[in-house]
């Protein structure tokens, strides 16, 4: 064990560090769930993909960096404490970007790759359907063979940035009379084809972050689907490996959030001369939290390279980091107090509604991804050896 | 940056593993709760045998040199197996404290003694006052006033206050301060540094039980069948068990991250301390009391194993520092306003 960074760990944070304070917008961002923010972050994600920031994991053939899981913890450290902005395309750079590697043919990949690094292409999910949430194996969605293309036809739904984006990845039932986990397909289409319609759906912020998307006979090219033919279950669930573990939800998030807590421990300290030392124990506890997921995700990525495989930290970590995300926002929500319920254009808002935002979308953290539920079973069942019911 | 273990680290926690598994059964316990003393010299004697007593005394002196990162895996073990021997006090935190003092024929005299297993130290609980294993020691270390004493334990009045858990052998002590006994004057720093080992050790031991704890209510819930399944194919009964390996799952790089800012001496050393005490600690109740509910009715019995690594759960919350404790020295560094919090301090160098 040893717990210090190498020479070249610490000068690539030391280039990240000046690049990001050199780059990133002095006006935040507008939200990526209204057409004029998901412009401009396209546009942080370009300026990103110039400076060779925007996939630091990927190969340098293919814009990136080749760098390993400790660099990109490092990197994803400066990102957040940098307060750069949310990345809009974390379905493609966490989620399609790592499957496509693993199961994407050399055309699939040129083809795609590049332009989700440059963020030409912005990827939504096309996993759930009005019958299929949690329970994935349930989909209904049809793609049936004919000639060159398959024929797609049915809805999914809760597909986050669908209206905005530019390509759905997804799973589809390519042999109609198939059951369960049999029979799935895992193809990509772009969401400008002929026959699909997008239906924005608001979210509890009254904004359009989901969509429910209807299939009409819409035709998507053979090439276009990754891996084999009725093998698309086990591509997505590679997928939803990447969602749920290490990937999507980088620790430095909720450190970044524990510092934001305790600064606001402060303000409120100022404000009022002292603090209920119930929130006070609330802040130290938010802090612990970010820094054992930190050092778990750390212990993580050593094993892992160091040839280990990933196993149920997926669920465990998916638990502890949505949960993680609601406690602190409500410690939050009760360190502003009485302004709490202020939003974002309230003048005596505190920091801008930022943390009634956070707390709003912390709420959908159990649920997505696959709800805690699902992990807890599978936790039990896999990680455990507990008997199926 | 190595967050994992050596191959050294894992084929002598393996080894040890094998000799605690053999040599101390819930059986061999049960036992010994019977016991006055409480205590095995059989038991001792296997422990010095098989080198275990000299893993941190410096070589010089006859000992392995190991440091904490080694010990921690180590005591782990220890609780998974609810060792009920004064091991870890003597030969991890007494051995540390006795050879952070300045040369002197004390010094030497002792290390040896720990490394051959002669001798059993005892070392009392600053937040307590408590001792544990006072009757089995060869010598009592107390702090008192900034100042380090090595007290014999014939020379001291001990009372005994018995401990939820029965392998605990827990003493209040009178005895005069005698300059005759004084081993160092300014001896803050290193027993300040003790103590925070004690704690780490308590905090590995309860990752251990937290282990034991949940591998016992797996065995026992995929065993128990009601409405003719098994009780541990129900959701209520997995999520239970589920939330336990998450805590776990957490508190573990927490511990052995405070194990290597003891050994590296880092500035934050006793804030990281206290987290591992703390997270190790919850992690271990939540065993106890997820253990209990999925056993049903004989989780509450005498018979089921569970109760002894829980009352060692229980034991170990409140030693070495309890929760309150831990959790002020958290708060202060949190709250204090200046702190380095945020990404890209948690190596902090």
């Amino acid at each position: 064990m040893n717990l210090a960074y190498t020479e070249r760990q610490r000068a690539f944070r030391a280039e990240i560090r000046g690049w990001l304070s050199e780059h990133i917008p002095k006006t935040p961002l507008q939200s990526f769930d209204t057409a004029e923010g998901f412009a401009q972050h396209r546009e942080w994600e370009r300026t990103l993909h110039s400076g060779r920031w925007s996939m630091v994991t990927w190969p340098q053939a293919l814009g990136g960096r080749g760098c390993d899981l400790i660099e990109w913890l490092i990197f994803e450290e400066e990102y957040w404490r940098a307060g750069a902005p949310l990345r809009v395309n974390q379905n493609g750079i966490f989620l399609l970007g790592p499957t496509l590697m693993d199961y994407g043919t050399q055309e699939q990949k040129a083809r795609f790759l590049p332009r989700m690094a440059s963020g030409e292409d912005v990827w939504a999910q096309g996993w759930s359907e009005p019958g299929a949430g949690s329970d994935m194996a349930a989909i209904r969605c049809t793609a049936v063979q004919d000639g060159d293309s398959y024929v797609v036809n049915g809805q999914k739904i809760w597909s986050t940035r669908a209206v905005w984006a530019d390509w759905l990845f997804g799973l589809f039932r390519t042999a109609p009379e198939s059951k369960r986990h049999h029979g799935l397909s895992f193809l990509l289409l772009p969401l400008r084809s002929p026959g699909i319609t997008v239906r924005p759906i608001k979210q509890l912020n009254g904004q359009t972050g989901f969509a429910e998307i209807f299939f009409d006979n819409v035709r998507v090219p053979l090439e276009n689907r990754l891996g084999a033919e009725g093998a698309g279950w086990q591509v997505a669930m590679a997928t939803a490996g990447f969602e749920r573990g290490l990937m999507l939800r980088s620790p430095a998030r909720f450190q970044e959030t524990a510092r934001a807590l305790a600064a606001l421990y402060q303000q409120r300290k100022a404000r009022d001369g002292g603090v209920d030392p119930v929130l006070g124990e609330a802040v130290a506890r938010a802090w612990m939290d970010a820094e054992a997921y930190a050092l778990s995700t750390y212990a993580t990525a050593c094993r892992l390279q160091k040839g280990g495989h990933i196993g149920a930290e997926s669920s465990t970590n998916k638990v502890f980091w949505s949960e993680l995300d609601v406690r602190m926002h409500e410690t939050a929500l009760r360190l502003a107090g009485p302004f709490a319920e202020l939003t974002g254009g309230a003048p005596l808002a505190v920091d801008h509604g930022h943390w009634l935002e956070g707390f709003m979308f912390a709420q959908s953290g159990p649920i997505y991804a696959g709800t805690n539920e699902i992990q807890r079973n599978i936790i039990a069942e896999r990680m455990l050896g507990m008997p199926r019911s | 940056m190595d967050f994992t273990f050596s191959e050294d680290q894992t084929m002598l926690v393996d080894s040890v593993r094998k000799f605690l598994m053999n040599e101390v059964s819930p059986e061999l316990i049960r036992e010994l709760w019977t016991r006055p003393s409480g205590r095995s010299r059989e038991l001792w004697s296997l422990l010095a045998a098989q080198g275990l007593t000299g893993l941190s005394v410096p070589e010089a002196n006859g000992g392995m040199g190991l440091n904490d990162t080694d010990w921690v895996l180590i005591a782990q073990e220890c609780g998974y197996h609810a060792l009920p021997e004064p091991l870890l006090d003597t030969a991890w935190a007494a051995a540390g404290l006795i050879a952070a003092l300045p040369d002197s024929d004390f010094r030497s005299q002792w290390l040896s003694k720990i490394a051959d297993g002669s001798a059993r130290i005892a070392l009392a609980q600053p937040q307590s006052g408590l001792v544990p294993d006072a009757h089995w020691a060869s010598l009592i270390l107390l702090p008192q006033d900034g100042a380090l004493y090595a007290v014999s334990p014939q020379l001291a009045r001990l009372t005994l206050q018995p401990s939820v858990d029965a392998s605990r052998r827990l003493f209040s002590i009178d005895w005069k301060t005698d300059d005759a006994e004084r081993i160092a004057t300014d001896a803050k720093a290193i027993c300040d540094e003790a103590f925070n080992r004690s704690a780490v050790a308590a905090a590995a031991q309860l990752l251990g039980l937290a282990q034991r704890m949940l591998d016992l209510s797996i065995d026992y819930t995929a065993q128990r069948k009601q409405f003719g399944k098994p009780v541990g194919s129900y959701q209520a009964v997995k999520h239970h068990l589920a939330d336990v390996a998450i805590r776990l799952e957490f508190a573990r790089p927490v511990v052995h991250r405070a194990a290597y800012a003891l050994a590296h001496r880092k500035p934050l050393a006793a804030v990281q301390v206290s987290h591992a005490k703390i997270a190790a600690a919850e992690a271990a109740l939540l065993a106890a009391r997820h253990g209990i509910q999925v056993h049903g009715a004989m989780g509450y019995t005498w018979e089921m194993d569970l109760q002894i690594f829980m009352k060692t759960a229980w034991a170990l919350d409140a030693a070495c520092g309890d929760r309150s404790f831990h959790l002020a020295r958290v708060r202060d560094f949190a709250l204090a306003g200046n702190a380095a919090l945020g990404p890209a301090h948690t190596f902090e160098e």
